[in-house]
């Protein structure tokens, strides 16, 4: 499968359509789409299907719970009987368990990708220890880096917004979740040009990786 | 030659268009026109309340309203803040000096683990703006900070602020530590921040969870109306 980040950033990607009955529908952020998908191809996992919203909602979390619920409707207009949720709070504050809890569905835990990538636990301990000042990249952050953060924040046009944005950071973190030296490259030209410390930690998929197998692992109920 | 036809002298304008195009200034994130337009104001005799409050804080709040309704985003309310920071700059010890009127007072920060400040820093400012004497005590707050902050300043507002939802359950812990030393019902506690909503609010035991800067300076004054009638009445 072909996937372009300006479309997954933009737009999202449709699930692949047919069979859906027998399939485990996960409905997730486009910045994960490759995450999934790899993860999915590495352990045939067949049955699961993916679908993203744009990756570009996390500019405006509060839209999220919303555009979530109406996927989740047509899905199950489409037919898919079995679902799951790959997007952490993200920042909508317990709005998005509050519809996965109206809508039954699970969704993986965590406050934001870069923590279940990290690893929860992981993660919230270093919180917890005082790495606070550092701001995470993802393979796909690291890739869609100047569209996403660098544009979206207008610092494009104006650099001198950078010190109200990045002033009280002091260290950009890569975790990666593949071994590839040009993103690397990307991830520590980004932290250059926000004028911060930069450090890569190889992350692997972390969670995402339990989370999928436990959701590949429910196949959907056939009635009667 | 168009362009230059086309530029506004901004002291040729009389008070009810500068201040219209400072509004427009304003929209725009023009640090420099904002400074001039500000400048004129005061030369023209104007007073340095009614220069913040017509022209800088009227002209934010529409930047607030078209950012509420997603017609700005953050970069430009940013650029407009800082455009609006400019004139402050200029306004402050003025009304220091001539003894402007004052709402209240008010204690403001970012909860402990949280160093995100944009939103925070704009509310510190409207309510600056509005009248309020604000003591902006940072980020990453823990609890002693803040109840240092209010036993220094006896604020009769208290806002705290989150980006984080692993962060935002901090401001029960500050909430719960007011109510042991027993002054929680003596201040107005206000929250906000992306995450929050009012539900959390409640949750809390906050007075109101404030969706942006202008809903934060509107609930604010309303809370002061309410303890000035309490008070009047007792």
């Amino acid at each position: 499968m072909q996937l372009d980040d300006g479309t997954l950033t933009e737009t999202g990607l449709e699930a692949v359509s047919g069979g859906v009955a027998d399939k485990v529908l996960l409905i997730a952020c486009g910045a994960l789409a490759r995450e999934i998908i790899a993860v999915r191809d590495a352990n045939g996992w067949d049955h699961l299907a993916i679908t993203c919203l744009p990756a570009k909602l996390h500019n405006d979390p509060q839209r999220i719970p919303d555009a979530v619920q109406a996927r989740i409707h047509r899905a199950r207009d489409e037919g898919y009987r079995s679902m799951f949720i790959v997007y952490a709070d993200c920042g909508t504050g317990g709005l998005l368990d509050k519809v996965c809890e109206e809508e039954g569905v699970e969704r993986i835990a965590g406050p934001h990708c870069y923590s279940f990538f990290d690893g929860n636990d992981a993660f919230a301990e270093r919180a917890e220890a005082g790495e606070i000042t550092s701001f995470y990249l993802t393979d796909f952050l690291a890739r869609q880096f100047d569209t996403l953060i660098w544009k979206g924040f207008g610092l494009d046009r104006h650099p001198d917004l950078l010190p109200m944005i990045f002033g009280n950071y002091e260290k950009m973190i890569y975790l990666a979740q593949t071994d590839h030296p040009e993103l690397e490259a990307k991830a520590r030209a980004a932290a250059a040009k926000c004028g911060l410390a930069y450090e890569m930690r190889r992350t692997g998929y972390g969670d995402l990786t339990g989370f999928l197998s436990d959701a590949a692992a429910r196949l959907p109920q056939h009635p009667g | 030659m168009a362009d230059e036809e086309d530029d506004i002298v901004l002291s040729e304008l009389d008070d009810e268009e500068l201040v219209q195009q400072m509004h427009d200034d304003l929209y725009d994130g023009l640090k420099e026109e904002i400074e001039e337009g500000v400048n004129i104001l005061l030369k023209r005799g104007w007073t340095p309340y009614d220069v913040l409050t017509k022209a800088l804080v009227e002209g934010m709040r529409i930047v607030g309203i078209d950012f509420r309704d997603g017609i700005l985003f953050v970069p430009e309310v940013l650029l407009a803040a800082n455009a609006m920071k400019t004139g402050m700059a200029i306004l402050r010890p003025l009304l220091a000096e001539t003894g402007a009127p004052k709402l209240g007072c008010m204690v403001i920060g970012t909860v402990k683990g949280d160093i995100h400040d944009i939103g925070k820093n704009l509310v510190a400012m409207m309510m600056e703006g509005a009248g309020f004497d604000v003591h902006n005590i940072g980020i990453n707050n823990p609890v002693e900070s803040y109840l240092e902050a209010i036993e220094e300043h006896k604020p009769d507002i208290v806002g705290m602020s989150a980006l984080l939802t692993t962060t935002m359950p901090y401001m029960k812990v500050v909430i719960d530590a007011m109510k042991e030393k027993g002054i929680r019902d003596d201040h107005v506690v206000l929250v906000g921040g992306a995450p929050l909503n009012e539900e959390f609010g409640n949750a809390i035991g906050a007075d109101a969870y404030c969706r942006d800067a202008a809903v934060a300076v509107e609930t604010a004054k309303q809370f002061m109306e309410r303890r000035h009638n309490q008070m009047a009445g007792a």
